[in-house]
């Protein structure tokens, strides 16, 4: 088990213990549980082998698409073994995914129930519905995704004022006053000069990027990025490498090797080097190291690209993000990038920064200038969320969902870590994977928490390394203490049932842990 | 875990083998072929044990002694 533990430095004002370790553990588990892994898939994939050569042979029929008789000397259009694993694995068990949801994304929501009379080849709906299932899945982190009448009374009212479509790009004639205010918050928010904002977030790092770096530049980018760095990057044309994940011995060698070497084969130096990190890494739950990048980036003279994607709005004493978190200047971060979908409860991201950075976007993004600009309601969302969370809408409710929020994170962990489940990720993150790594109890975990009325999300092989598929379970400051219980004892029961508690570490309960400032984690 | 009668605990029993094994995701027809090959193997495991198992100690106890004898 790898374990580093870092002091925080006292902030003024952070409202939380001053004192306090944040640790991050990646624990492995025991040998007989890859082993059982490793044995599950290949069976699975005899079984694979078999279906495929009775589909071939015909005394199967074939669901997927094929080749008409006449074509079958041609070149093939559908690369039959590269789905393989789609084929005979996702679609026997992908009524997992996919869900059809037919009410608000809250802590609470409605699925609507489908069967499939097939083994999954297709669905039909019965038109029932199962009401109140608790949501652990949805990146509703500060729950602003809600449909009061009182709270979204100003949506309702630019949406009158400017309709819904924009019918435009940002640089034609798509440019509103409502965007230009929220840009203004959005910079006043996170303490930068300016701020530019996209109607989607993934547009926001894959158009962005190659307007930042091109040919003759370096990326320095962290082995678990989102698709959308890894394609932005791609399309740029920029020389990538990839460091160890959270790894500052690895991105240190790099760096002082590209400044030394200079491009592969001229030796000139490099135009840019650019470091690509994100604030929470949605599938582990880690925490990009902050002070140590920047010390990194300073000594190097390198620039950092920092996507807040998960970490904006969830964490911080008062919600601004890592830069927070860690007591960094937010000017210490050329580029700050996030997304409106997980904490703001809208959709659409920003690209913040120096005023010059912000101008130059404005005319060179891809996104400014060919994407349609964002929806007013969804602007609106976002301002009202953002104001409620400053505190600017003369309430305290902002700053006391991102403490509930903090609240449940905490307690959660440590429920679960005392329960004996394999929990990945820093303390004070609200992304929590619990470890599956069998196929077949990923697929009956989800199967089961559905059963008692929780929705979760599991994740299995393309997303993670094939041995660690996991549960992911995003916090709600919209989940209350009575629902955390609920789902927590369910967990319980369902750990028990299917054997999937395999931490061998010892954590004292969690009424311990409340009374003491400074407690010890045995190993 | 409350099991009621020992029915349950077996059937619990059988559900981790599927569970780890990775049948638990096939159709009904394949885990019936998984599990008739798994048994017959088994099968032909413990009668192979039940005929020679004894006849090899012996002819081990025999060489042993020869060996003796030899030294």
């Amino acid at each position: 088990a790898t374990i580093y533990l870092y002091e925080k430095k006292n902030g003024p004002g952070t409202g939380v213990a001053s004192r306090q370790h944040r640790h991050e553990s990646f624990e492995q588990a025991p040998i007989y549980v890859a082993v059982m892994t490793y044995l599950g898939f290949g069976i699975v994939t005899l079984f694979g082998y078999f279906r495929d050569f009775l589909r071939a042979v015909g005394l199967e029929k074939c669901h997927l698409a094929r080749e008409r008789d006449e074509q079958k000397d041609f070149v093939p259009l559908y690369q039959d073994f590269e789905n393989f694993y789609t084929r005979n694995l996702y679609m026997r068990v992908r009524d997992n995914w996919n869900r059809p949801i037919c009410s608000l994304p809250g802590p609470v929501f409605d699925l609507m129930e489908r069967v499939s009379d097939d083994y999954n080849w297709t669905f039909r709906l019965t038109g029932r519905t199962l009401h109140n299932v608790i949501n652990v899945g949805s990146y509703n982190y500060l729950g602003f995704a809600e449909n009061n009448a009182d709270f979204l009374k100003t949506v309702a009212d630019k949406t009158r004022q400017y309709g819904v479509g924009v019918c435009s790009t940002r640089q034609e004639i798509g440019n509103l006053g409502i965007h230009e205010e929220l840009e203004q918050l959005v910079a006043k928010f996170l303490g930068v000069e300016s701020s530019m904002t996209f109607g989607m977030g993934f547009a926001t790092n894959s158009m962005n990027i190659p307007a930042i770096v091109g040919k003759g530049c370096l990326i320095l980018s962290d082995e678990l990025n989102h698709t959308s760095l890894i394609l932005g990057a791609r399309l740029s044309g920029a020389t990538i490498r990839v460091f160890k994940h959270n790894n500052m011995h690895s991105l240190e060698k790099m760096l002082s090797e590209a400044v030394c070497s200079g491009q592969p084969r001229t030796h000139r130096p490099w135009k840019k080097i650019l470091i690509m990190v994100e604030g929470i890494y949605s599938m582990e739950g880690s925490v990009v190291r902050l002070p140590e990048i920047i010390a990194l980036k300073k000594k190097y003279k390198a620039y950092l690209y920092l996507d807040e994607a998960h970490s904006i709005g969830a964490v911080g004493a008062s919600g601004r993000g890592v830069t927070e978190l860690f007591d960094v200047n937010p000017a210490d971060v050329d580029v700050m990038m996030g997304t409106f979908t997980k904490s703001f409860g809208a959709a659409g991201g920003y690209i913040a920064g120096k005023k010059k950075l912000v101008d130059y976007l404005r005319s060179h993004s891809h996104s400014a200038v060919y994407a349609s600009a964002m929806s007013p309601p969804v602007t609106e969302q976002i301002i009202r969320a953002m104001k409620c969370i400053m505190g600017k809408d003369g309430s305290t409710e902002g700053i006391r969902r991102v403490r509930q929020l903090a609240e449940n994170t905490r307690y959660f962990r440590a429920r679960l870590k005392e329960m004996g489940f394999i929990i990945y990720g820093n303390d004070d993150s609200p992304v929590v994977p619990i470890l599956l790594y069998m196929p077949g109890k990923v697929v009956a975990f989800a199967r089961e928490m559905l059963e008692r009325r929780i929705g979760v999300v599991v994740v299995g092989f393309p997303a993670t390394p094939i041995t660690e598929a996991r549960a992911r379970f995003c916090l709600s400051a919209a989940h209350t203490r009575a629902m955390l219980d609920q789902v927590l004892h369910h967990l319980n029961e369902v750990g028990d049932a299917l054997c999937l508690k395999f931490s061998r570490k010892k954590y004292s309960s969690w009424s311990d842990l409340s009374d003491e400032t400074d407690f010890e984690l045995g190993s | 875990m409350n099991f009621k009668n020992f029915t349950e605990y077996l059937a619990w029993l059988y559900y981790q083998y599927l569970l780890i094994t990775g049948i638990y995701v096939l159709e009904p027809w394949e885990k019936s072929i998984f599990n008739s090959i798994l048994f017959s193997a088994i099968a032909m495991v413990i009668y192979t044990s039940y005929v020679f198992v004894p006849i090899h100690l012996c002819l081990t106890l025999q060489l042993s002694v020869m060996m003796q004898n030899y030294l």
